[in-house]
C-alpha cells in the first residue's frame, strides 16, 4: 500500500513510520504545520508547532529513508480546532482539541488530501489497534500498552475513516519499547519528552491563553442555593469538577470542600457545591458516532464502559439510542452502573466493548443522581 | 534518475569549477600573509576576482566577495542606509519594489524596525514589472537608496534597470540590483549600468556554493557589516577563501548556454497539455531559464509532491518557512489572489537540462494536475 505516515517530530510517529515501512508499504512522511507562527523554536515538550519538531521529524524520516514533505494545515487547523476551542470554551463547555484535531485534520482533511493524491491510508503513532473481523470490517480497540492507550481520542472514527487508518505502535507492550526500539534505530528524538496538554498553547497555561481571547471579566460564585459566597476573574478559567483555585473566603455551610458544578458564561456566573451534586446518573449526546460497524439494532441497550477522559478509569455502563424525550432527534444516551462525576457538557463519551471502541457522543446533557436545588 | 528542474534554486557544478576548486583545496597560505606562499594564494585569488569582475562588466576592486547573495544584499542595503543616514544628514527612505526577494524584504523591514527606516513600497503591475512613473513620483532628497532585483526570481520578469538607474541619479539617489537570478542569464555592464552596487552568488551560475560578491562602484562607500582584518577594501574583514573565489571564477568565465529554446520548450508544452494553465511574467521579457504558471483549482505544493514522486524536481517558486510554503507575495503583489497564488509551479532549466528532461516533465503533468485537482483545497477549507 502507499502510506502517508504522519510525522510530529516525536518518537511514536518517527516508530510509526519505521514499522510502516518494514511492514512492506511504500511509505512517504508528512509533517503537518499547524500553527500560524512556525517560526518558534521548542522551549518544553511541545507536540507539534515548532521549527525544531518540523526538523526532528524529517531527521527521522531521512534514517528511515522515506520523502518527507511539510503541508501546511494551519488555516483549517485554527478554524477547526484552535476557534472551536474558544468558542466552546465561550459557551461554557470543556472541548478536547485533540479529538477534535483527529476528527477534523489528522482523520479528515489530510486523510482527503492523503487518499486524492493516491495514498491508500495514513499511519500514525498513535496507541491503538485495529482489529478485523470475520467479515473484514474493522474494529478500534485498546493498545496493547494500557497505560499510553489512546483509542479513546481516536472513538470520533468512522467505518470510512478507520478502513484508511493504521497504528503501526498499537500492539506494543510499553512507551519504553518504542523508546528503545527508536534508540536502536539512531532516531535523536528517542528520549524527546513526551507531549502534554494542548499543543497550541505554547506554556501550558490554558487560563492565561483563553483570558487574552475572551477577555476575562471579574465575577460572582454562588452555592446552589443561590448565595454569593465568592468572586472570580472570568468564569472560563473554570471547570466542572473544580476544587483548586476557588479562593472561597467563606467556608461551607458544612465545612466540606466545594466543587465547581456549573459554568454559566452568558451571566459570567459559578456555581459551587458539595462533591456530591457533582454525581451524574446519565449522560446524552445527539453528536454520536460508530467506530465502525453499527450495533445492528441501537435501541436495545448495550452492555459497556464509558470513558469521560483521555485518562480516567472506565465506568461500567448501558448504552443505548432512543428519541430525544421533546426534540425530533435521536441521542446516545449513556448511564454509568455508579456514579460519573467531574463531566462538563461539551466532553467526549467513549463507549468501549471489552477493548473495542463501540463509538462515542460529545456529551450535550446530563442529568443529576441527587436532588438539587440549583 | 531524477530530472532536475529546478535551476533557479541552485544549478549542479561545472566540472571544471570542481576540478579547479578541490586542486585549489592543497594550496597553502593565507592570501592576507606576506610570505611566498601567502602571495601564491593571493595572486590565484586575485585572478579569481579579475574573472569574476570581467564577467559583469566590473573593474577587480569593485568586486567585495562575500558568502553568497543574501549577505551581499544584507551588506549593500544596510550599508548604503547607513552610509547615506548620520548625524548631519537624515534620509529614511528605501523605495523597494514589491514583490522583491525576502534577502531584500527582510532586511528592509529590519532597518524599519531598528533603524528608524522608512520602505516606501512601489507597485508593480500584473507582471511584476516595476511601475517607472510612481518611482519617479517618490525619488527625493530624503531617500537613502532605492533597490531592486535585476530579474524577478520567480516569474522570471526583467526589471527596466538602465530607466531605474538613470531617474535615480536625477535625484543623486545610490541604487542596488539584486542580480543573483539574473547572474549568467542576463548581459551584466556593471561600469555602464549606474548602479553604486550590485549582488550575484556563485551556485546560480556553476560555481560552488557558499560564495557570492558585491560589486561596489569605485565612487561608492558604503558602512560594513563585518569589522575585523579590514580586507577588501574594509569593507568585508575576514580571510578570504581563495578556493571557493577559484571555482567562482572559473564558473564566471564559462560561457553561459542560451535556454531560450528548452524554456519555450517547457511553456509551449504546458500549454498545450494543461491549456487552463496561466503564464505569470511578462512573456517576452522574462529570463532564459524561466517557465511559471499557475494551475487553476490545484495547490502548488499537490503538484509538487505528485511530481516529485514521479521523479521530476520542480518549485513552487514562493520561499518557505520550515518547509511551508505560502502563498507568493511576488503573485499577491501582481494582482493574484492567494487561490491562484497557491496553484503555483516554477520550471527553471539550466546547463545540464536535456530534450528528454523537458519531455519526461511534460509526460508527468497532466496525471499530476488531474491529482491535484482532486485534492484541490481540502486541507484549507471547513468541509462537511
Amino acid at each position: 500500500m502507499k502510506v502517508l505516515a504522519a510525522m510530529s517530530g516525536g518518537v511514536d510517529s518517527a516508530v510509526a513510520a519505521a514499522r510502516a515501512v518494514e511492514a512492506g508499504h511504500e511509505v512517504v512522511g508528512v509533517h503537518l504545520a499547524l500553527s500560524r507562527m512556525p517560526g518558534t523554536l521548542r522551549t518544553g515538550s511541545r507536540g507539534c508547532c515548532t521549527i525544531e519538531d518540523s526538523m526532528d521529524a524529517q531527521r527521522a524520516a531521512n534514517i528511515i529513508g522515506i520523502p518527507y514533505y511539510v503541508w501546511d494545515f494551519s488555516e483549517r487547523f485554527k478554524l477547526d480546532v484552535v476557534d472551536d476551542f474558544i468558542a466552546e470554551y465561550t459557551a461554557g463547555r470543556t472541548p478536547n482539541p485533540c479529538m477534535r484535531c483527529n476528527e477534523r485534520i489528522k482523520f479528515a482533511a489530510l486523510l482527503e488530501k492523503a487518499l486524492d493524491l493516491g495514498f491508500d491510508a495514513v499511519a500514525t503513532g498513535h496507541y491503538a489497534t485495529i482489529l478485523t473481523d470475520a467479515d473484514g470490517n474493522r474494529e478500534l480497540h485498546r493498545a496493547a500498552a494500557w497505560a499510553k492507550d489512546q483509542s479513546y481520542v481516536l472513538g470520533v472514527l468512522t467505518a470510512q475513516q478507520l478502513a484508511h487508518s493504521m497504528f503501526p505502535l498499537g500492539a506494543t507492550p510499553s512507551k519504553a519499547e518504542v523508546r528503545a526500539e527508536a534508540a536502536a534505530r539512531g532516531f535523536s528524538v528517542a528520549n524527546k519528552p513526551d507531549s502534554h496538554d494542548i499543543c497550541f498553547i505554547p506554556d501550558g497555561d490554558t487560563r492565561g491563553w483563553l483570558a487574552e481571547r475572551v477577555g476575562a471579566e471579574r465575577g460572582v460564585i454562588r452555592d446552589l442555593d443561590g448565595a454569593v459566597v465568592g468572586t472570580h476573574e472570568g468564569a472560563h478559567a473554570f471547570t466542572i469538577g473544580q476544587r483548586k483555585g476557588l479562593s472561597l473566603g467563606v467556608p461551607g455551610a458544612d465545612g466540606r470542600p466545594r466543587f465547581v458544578l456549573e459554568v454559566k458564561p452568558s451571566s459570567n456566573e459559578v456555581v459551587v457545591g458539595p462533591r456530591e451534586a457533582l454525581d451524574l446518573a446519565e449522560i446524552a449526546g445527539s453528536r454520536f458516532s460508530w467506530a465502525g460497524l453499527a450495533p445492528e439494532d441501537a435501541s436495545i441497550p448495550i452492555d459497556c464502559e464509558v470513558q469521560i477522559r483521555a485518562h480516567a478509569d472506565p465506568v461500567a455502563a448501558i448504552a443505548v439510542v432512543r428519541r430525544h424525550a421533546t426534540e425530533d432527534r435521536l441521542e446516545l444516551v449513556i448511564r454509568p452502573t455508579v456514579p460519573l462525576n467531574g463531566v462538563s457538557t461539551g466532553q467526549t463519551a467513549v463507549v468501549y466493548v471489552g477493548t473495542r471502541v463501540l463509538g462515542q457522543c460529545t456529551i450535550d446533557r446530563t442529568v443529576s443522581a441527587v436532588e438539587v436545588s440549583a | 534518475m531524477a530530472v532536475y528542474l529546478d535551476h533557479a534554486a541552485t544549478t549542479p557544478m561545472l566540472p571544471e569549477a570542481i576540478t579547479a576548486y578541490t586542486a585549489a583545496l592543497t594550496i597553502v597560505g593565507n592570501p592576507s600573509s606576506i610570505h611566498s606562499q601567502g602571495q601564491n594564494a593571493k595572486r590565484l585569488l586575485e585572478e579569481a576576482r579579475e574573472q569574476v569582475a570581467a564577467s559583469l562588466g566590473a573593474e577587480p576592486i569593485e568586486v567585495i566577495l562575500t558568502s553568497g547573495g543574501t549577505e551581499s544584499i544584507n551588506l549593500a542595503i544596510k550599508g548604503l542606509f547607513w552610509e547615506r543616514n548620520t548625524a548631519e544628514v537624515s534620509r529614511p527612505r528605501i523605495l523597494v519594489p514589491r514583490g522583491e526577494h525576502h534577502a531584500t524584504v527582510d532586511v528592509v523591514e529590519w532597518l524599519e524596525t531598528f533603524e528608524h527606516a522608512v520602505i516606501d513600497w512601489l507597485p508593480v503591475d500584473a507582471d511584476g514589472r516595476i511601475v517607472l512613473s510612481e518611482l519617479s513620483a517618490r525619488l527625493g532628497p530624503d531617500v537613502a537608496l532605492v533597490t531592486l532585483l535585476i530579474a524577478n526570481n520567480e516569474v522570471g520578469t526583467l526589471q527596466p534597470v538602465a530607466e531605474v538607474a538613470a531617474l535615480a541619479a536625477g535625484h543623486g539617489v545610490p541604487v542596488h540590483a539584486d542580480a543573483v537570478s539574473a547572474y549568467g542569464h542576463v548581459p551584466i555592464d556593471f561600469r555602464a549600468s549606474g548602479l553604486a552596487a550590485l549582488s550575484v552568488s556563485a551556485h546560480k551560475i556553476g560555481g560552488p556554493l557558499g560564495i557570492g560578491a558585491l560589486l561596489v562602484a569605485r565612487t561608492a562607500t558604503l558602512v560594513p557589516l563585518i569589522h575585523g582584518g579590514g580586507q577588501q577594501r574594509q569593507l568585508r574583514s575576514g580571510t578570504q577563501d581563495a578556493p571557493a573565489a577559484i571555482a567562482f571564477g572559473v564558473a564566471a568565465r564559462h560561457p553561459q548556454p542560451s535556454l531560450v529554446r528548452l524554456r519555450d520548450r517547457v511553456i509551449a508544452g504546458v500549454q498545450r497539455m494543461v491549456p487552463t494553465a496561466v503564464l505569470r511574467g511578462d512573456a517576452v521579457n522574462r529570463l532564459d531559464n524561466n517557465a511559471h504558471f499557475t494551475f487553476p483549482g490545484c495547490q502548488g505544493d499537490s503538484l509538487l509532491f505528485l511530481l516529485d514522486s514521479a521523479g521530476i524536481s520542480v518549485s513552487t517558486g514562493s520561499a518557505c518557512q520550515a518547509g511551508v510554503s505560502q502563498p507568493s507575495h511576488v503573485l499577491l503583489a501582481m494582482g493574484l489572489s492567494e487561490d491562484v497564488a497557491r496553484g503555483a509551479l516554477r520550471i527553471t532549466v539550466g546547463h545540464t537540462t536535456t530534450d528528454a528532461d523537458v519531455d519526461a516533465f511534460l509526460a508527468a503533468l497532466p496525471a499530476a494536475v488531474a491529482r491535484a485537482q482532486r485534492a484541490g483545497f481540502a486541507d484549507r477549507r471547513v468541509g462537511e
